[in-house]
């Protein structure tokens, strides 16, 4: 497993103008991981995201992305990634059975697979009785759980996730979790940022990026042993900003 | 002595029962934190406090006015942040706050003081519109312009989704200050560790108001003993223990799983149906439930309760 690098970055580099947005990051992800990528707002983990995911060109460095290299190969990598981001995904006026089919139909899946996969998809959440209920009118907990089972619909190498469970209340944050999980149990590998230290705790690894650098890469517990917090937490504030952990009165 | 009074409130839309029957007594200068899952009424409880929206039943009392009678007045006492972004994108950082400063008939110079601290921040950075914040400064902003004209009631929905740890904490640290100064602050969020730092909080979920409470009290409330358990495979471990016949209930929670066994069944008979099952390196300790452990068991009991009554 060790040697099969799903996601290779070297010496990363991206400007804009006079602004260094991502400065030289390096770093490997293997298949079947989770890969957690942590920064505070405007560390720059939306811009690693949109190379790797083939939507910009970095300014220098070598990557690829299932075994695609981001300058040539940009629309070879988008066939074989998922994604899911925080603010958009899904077609609010359109049904789920019918975001579905759109996303199944783009990803190039044939009628028989897109059937297969929406019985599957809507027995899996449960929800078989809402097949053409628009997605507008859902809770945001479901439309988030439906938006990431529609970015692995085409089975992808590798699912990025950007922010996915953002203002999602704690239980359905748990389901979203499980379904991670699920995910990277089948060998898709999920490439994910967000906020909550509870969540990174839950990556094989975390990336944390601070003003466009990596500060730090390794397991959850190897960082809080490193340094000398009990949580996930911890570790953040102190590497980003050098700042008290979030409850005062911790313990 | 109470600054907000809700009483017997309910809000319906169509067949969406949104607030049902709801009570509760805000004090003056009060950190009141309101939580409870997506779809629980908190934005319309909200609305209906910030006169936008009217009720159907009950009454709201903010101070000595009427949210139905008085709204005029007291409009220009709440400051309000609504969950999504409530900013003019296009207009300059402060362009926005002049904007809302004049709406209520005040200026930035007149209540300077009270956003200084907040405003401060974001000052280097006021000819720029608003739309290319980050998450952390457009927080900020939002705040400042609730502000500007020196609201009684500050009311606050979701005020930090989207928003990383470290600018949460600055941001609580902000309220913190606002309470000292005398506001009365009513937030709601779905964060839980943000729940401990207000003085009371109510959980909601569908309309209701399942429990109001110090935060630090909450946790006693916690039926049956909670058990923290993990091993290399974290997933498998969920997986075998969700359908294991000696648990309750299982959750993810940071490194481990928080397990609740059924009654009558012994940590030490958990661990071995563990072992036997072959998970390495298994830890298993007794541990004191936190406030996010109280509100998963409420939601799924009442949701389980409900699957009872379909």
């Amino acid at each position: 497993m060790q040697a099969d690098k799903v996601i290779q970055v070297h010496n990363l580099v991206k400007k804009f103008g006079n602004f260094t947005a991502n400065d030289a990051l390096s770093f490997d992800v293997y298949r079947g991981e989770i890969f957690g990528f942590l920064g505070a707002n405007g560390a720059g983990k939306t811009t690693t995201i949109k190379i790797l995911t083939g939507l910009s060109k970095p300014t220098s460095g070598d990557i690829s992305v299932a075994g695609f290299d981001v300058y040539k190969q940009s629309d070879d990598i988008k066939r074989n990634i998922g994604y899911m981001s925080q603010k958009f995904s899904l077609y609010e006026d359109l049904s789920i059975v019918e975001n579905i089919r759109l996303y199944g139909g783009i990803y190039g899946l044939s009628r028989k697979e897109i059937k297969n996969r929406t019985n599957a998809l809507l027995s899996r959440l449960g929800i078989e009785d809402k097949a053409n209920v628009l997605i507008g009118s859902l809770p945001l907990g479901w439309k988030q759980k439906i938006a990431f089972s529609v970015a692995i619909v085409h089975n992808p190498d590798i699912v990025f996730l950007d922010e996915p469970s953002s203002g999602v209340d704690p239980i359905t944050r748990r389901q979203f979790w499980d379904m991670i999980y699920e995910a990277a149990h089948q060998g898709i590998t999920v490439f994910v940022t967000t906020h909550y230290m509870d969540e990174a705790e839950y990556c094989d690894r975390v990336a944390i990026l601070v003003s466009g650098k990596m500060v730090a890469l390794d397991s959850p517990g190897k960082l809080k042993h490193d340094y000398d917090e009990d949580s996930m937490e911890g570790v953040f504030v102190k590497l980003a900003r050098g700042k008290r952990s979030f409850v005062k009165n911790n313990k | 002595m109470s600054e907000i009074r809700i009483h017997n409130l309910s809000k319906s839309f169509g067949k969406i029962s949104a607030v049902r029957d709801v009570s509760l007594e805000i004090h003056s200068a009060e950190l009141f934190g309101l939580i409870g899952p997506d779809g629980a009424g908190k934005s319309t409880l909200i609305r209906l406090m910030t006169t936008l929206l009217l009720p159907d039943t009950g009454e709201i009392k903010m101070g000595n006015l009427d949210v139905v009678d008085d709204y005029k007045q007291l409009r220009h006492m709440i400051g309000y942040m609504p969950g999504k972004f409530s900013l003019y994108h296009d207009l300059s950082v402060e362009e926005n706050l002049t904007f809302f400063a004049t709406v209520f008939g005040s200026s930035i110079e007149e209540n300077y003081d009270l956003v200084k601290d907040i405003y401060r921040q974001i000052e280097p950075f006021k000819k720029r519109r608003a739309g290319n914040l980050s998450g952390g400064m457009k927080q900020k902003l939002a705040l400042s312009c609730a502000l500007i004209h020196k609201p009684t009631f500050l009311i606050l929905d979701e005020p930090t989704t989207g928003v990383d740890a470290v600018s949460r904490v600055e941001f609580w640290d902000m309220l913190d200050n606002l309470k000292a100064q005398g506001i009365t602050i009513f937030v709601s969020t779905p964060y839980m560790d943000e729940a401990m730092r207000c003085e009371r909080v109510a959980l909601m979920q569908d309309g209701s108001i399942m429990a109001v409470d110090n935060p630090g009290d909450i946790p006693q409330r916690f039926p049956g003993k909670l058990y923290a358990i993990g091993a290399d495979e974290m997933y498998q471990l969920k997986m075998y223990l969700q359908d294991s016949e000696l648990v309750e209930s299982v959750s993810l929670f940071g490194q481990s799983l928080h397990v609740v066994p059924k009654n009558g069944v012994s940590v030490q008979q958990m661990k071995s149906e563990c072992r036997h099952k072959g998970f390495k390196n298994l830890t298993c300790k007794s541990i004191k439930p936190v406030i996010e452990d109280v509100f998963i068991e409420l939601m799924s009991k009442q949701k389980k309760e409900q699957d009872a009554g379909r």
